[in-house]
């Protein structure tokens, strides 16, 4: 399973300085809510994405605790103050404890 | 057994039945219930808009936006978003953390909903004060998959 989650971020390809931009997130995930039931009825145990962090340059600026009530492959946008060029890292936690992780280069002008 | 006592046992057995299937879902007590443990304190209407659509063909797949009206200063910011949904099987959606640093207090994502039911939004700010908005949000087909 842990091959097929492919992180996607966007940003503006130009920003100014001080700018607010929207991040937009995704991860392929199926997010199972653990309420399903398979074709001989059984429950299909619940496996989300439970947790989005987003750090910029290593400070911690976005954080987002997840439930099964979030769609499959789970689209989270926020918004953001350019302040510098740098780094935005991003990690998805895994209810079995994987953490996908993410980079995306910032270039504010 | 005489006729009255039929009568009364047909009635009794029949709203346990139409309790049955509602015992999966959660309540607009459990939303509340739940919103009582996110948050400290009574939350006030206002600052808050709930995007999304009146009617959602896709449970699986409802898009939202929660913005809050806030400068995002150091001084006066919103620090957590928290979502509920008062019909789905558990009535919890999404929280988030937010400071100055995010400069807009607004978040967009895509959820899933059970029925027909209210989307709660409360908004926790800096000063400690609360803020709560709703929004019905009308379901053709359901989205957790329950069958």
């Amino acid at each position: 399973m842990a091959q097929d989650i492919q992180p996607r971020i966007r940003i503006p390809s130009q920003i100014r300085m001080g700018e607010v931009i929207e991040v937009k997130t995704l991860v392929t995930h199926e997010m199972e809510s653990g309420q399903r039931r398979d074709s001989n009825g059984a429950l299909v145990p619940r496996r989300i994405i439970n947790r989005l962090t987003c750090s910029y340059n290593g400070r911690p600026v976005f954080e987002a605790a997840l439930e099964p009530a979030v769609s499959a492959n789970p689209y989270i946008a926020f918004f953001l103050r350019a302040t510098e060029s740098g780094t935005l890292d991003f990690a998805w936690t895994d209810d079995d404890g994987t953490v996908y992780r993410a980079k995306q280069s910032i270039k504010v002008g | 057994m005489d006729r009255r006592s039929i009568i009364l046992g047909a009635g009794v057995a029949a709203s346990l039945l139409a309790l049955l299937p509602k015992a999966a879902r959660a309540t607009p007590q459990a939303a509340a219930d739940l919103l009582g443990k996110l948050v400290k304190g009574t939350p006030q209407p206002g600052r808050i808009r709930l995007l999304a659509p009146d009617i959602a063909d896709n449970g699986a797949a409802v898009p939202l936006t929660v913005a809050v009206e806030s400068p995002m200063t150091d001084a006066d910011h919103v620090t957590a978003i928290h979502v509920v949904a008062d019909g789905n099987p558990s009535p919890g959606v999404i929280s988030v953390r937010l400071g100055p640093h995010n400069g807009k207090a607004e978040v967009s994502l895509r959820i899933r909903l059970a029925a027909s039911e209210k989307v709660i939004a409360v908004a926790e700010m800096k000063d400690g004060s609360l803020w709560i908005a709703s929004r019905d949000v009308a379901v053709t087909v359901g989205g957790c998959g329950a069958n």
